[in-house]
């Protein structure tokens, strides 16, 4: 039965990952590497590594991702200069 | 250009596909990482020679200790290197970007006690982390990142100069290095002693218990230091990244 979820997660992760590329707008591809970064942590927490899934929640999904959105949030798209 | 990428992309997954069948098994108790000597001294013998159920912290604090020292260090770098980077002194200058439109005049009642609710309950969170890292995953770096993040919090629902009332600017990096110094400390005293640097068995002299309880009390000692230095460093990257290097006012 733990495969299904596998599978689930594993089709969830490329395609967050191919969207997080793909989408034009910066705020929605930090939110979906925040979203990847999740997945990654289910992933991580089914393989038994319950430590790295906890750094994965903690630093991937909570911090990393405040971070890139007050970076696009300071920042604008194309450069003054 | 981009079918030369694509191109390198799928060659580049074709070979690593190709590699992934040597691999070991997931949880192959024969695989070259959980056969060797090394690896069977950790599995067996942590809990005997330092009590700590918890084999990653083991591994992280005390084994490899002066890894983990240094990754500490590389933290406390690269939030300086931040800093040095993002932070502007001088006179107040007009943003040339426009403000993100959010009333900050008002504090809206919601978000205000959701915070007064939360902030606590994740900062004990945090607390647990790191104190409770000897027995279940966690320890400095998760539960430094938590305690760090309630600072966040508290900054992005008030405003940034609500947060810096609880970690001043002027403190962030003394309280990084702080947690360095704590951790180092434990390795010069170990070096006081007369024992190798971050051998924590020495420090009994200093510590109540045998040479067990030695490691395993310098194990939450120098969990602590990473714990400093990551809150300080993460909430330091977030106010400079939120205010332009200014620290007026976040987003």
């Amino acid at each position: 039965m733990i495969w299904i979820f596998d599978l689930i997660i594993l089709v969830f992760l490329v395609i967050t990952a191919i969207i997080s590329l793909q989408v034009k707008d910066l705020l929605s591809a930090a939110m979906i590497l925040g979203v990847y970064s999740f997945l990654m942590c289910l992933l991580w927490s089914g393989m038994g590594a319950v430590d790295v899934a906890f750094t994965e929640a903690a630093v991937g999904a909570g911090v990393s991702a405040v971070f890139l959105i007050s970076t696009v949030l300071r920042t604008s798209r194309r450069s003054s200069d | 250009m981009k079918i030369l990428g694509i191109i390198t992309v799928i060659i580049t997954g074709f070979l690593l596909l190709q590699a992934e069948r040597d691999f070991p098994d997931w949880g192959d108790a024969a695989s070259p990482a959980s056969d060797n000597r090394l690896s069977q001294h950790y599995i067996t013998e942590t809990i005997n020679e330092t009590r700590v159920s918890n084999m990653v912290t083991a591994v992280l604090a005390d084994y490899r200790g002066y890894d983990t020292m240094f990754e500490t260090v590389v933290i406390f770098t690269a939030g300086i290197a931040i800093i040095g980077i993002l932070r502007v002194y001088g006179p107040s200058t007009k943003l040339e970007h426009p403000e993100p439109t959010l009333d900050t005049e008002k504090p809206d009642l919601i978000i205000e006690t959701t915070c007064r609710l939360l902030i606590p309950i994740i900062q004990l969170f945090a607390l647990y982390v790191i104190a409770h890292g000897h027995y279940s995953p966690g320890g400095g770096f998760q539960g430094g990142v938590i305690f760090g993040a309630a600072f966040i919090l508290l900054a992005l629902a008030r405003d940034l100069q609500t947060a810096q009332k609880w970690v001043p600017e002027n403190r962030v990096l003394n309280l990084a290095a702080i947690g360095i110094f704590i951790y180092a400390g434990h390795g010069v005293l170990s070096l006081i002693f007369g024992e190798n640097f971050l051998d924590y068995s020495i420090l009994t002299k200093v510590l109540p218990g045998d040479a067990i309880d030695a490691r395993y009390h310098s194990m939450l000692g120098v969990e602590i230091g990473v714990a400093f230095t990551v809150t300080a460093i993460m909430f330091s990257i977030y106010s400079n990244l939120a205010s332009n290097g200014k620290m007026e006012e976040g987003i």
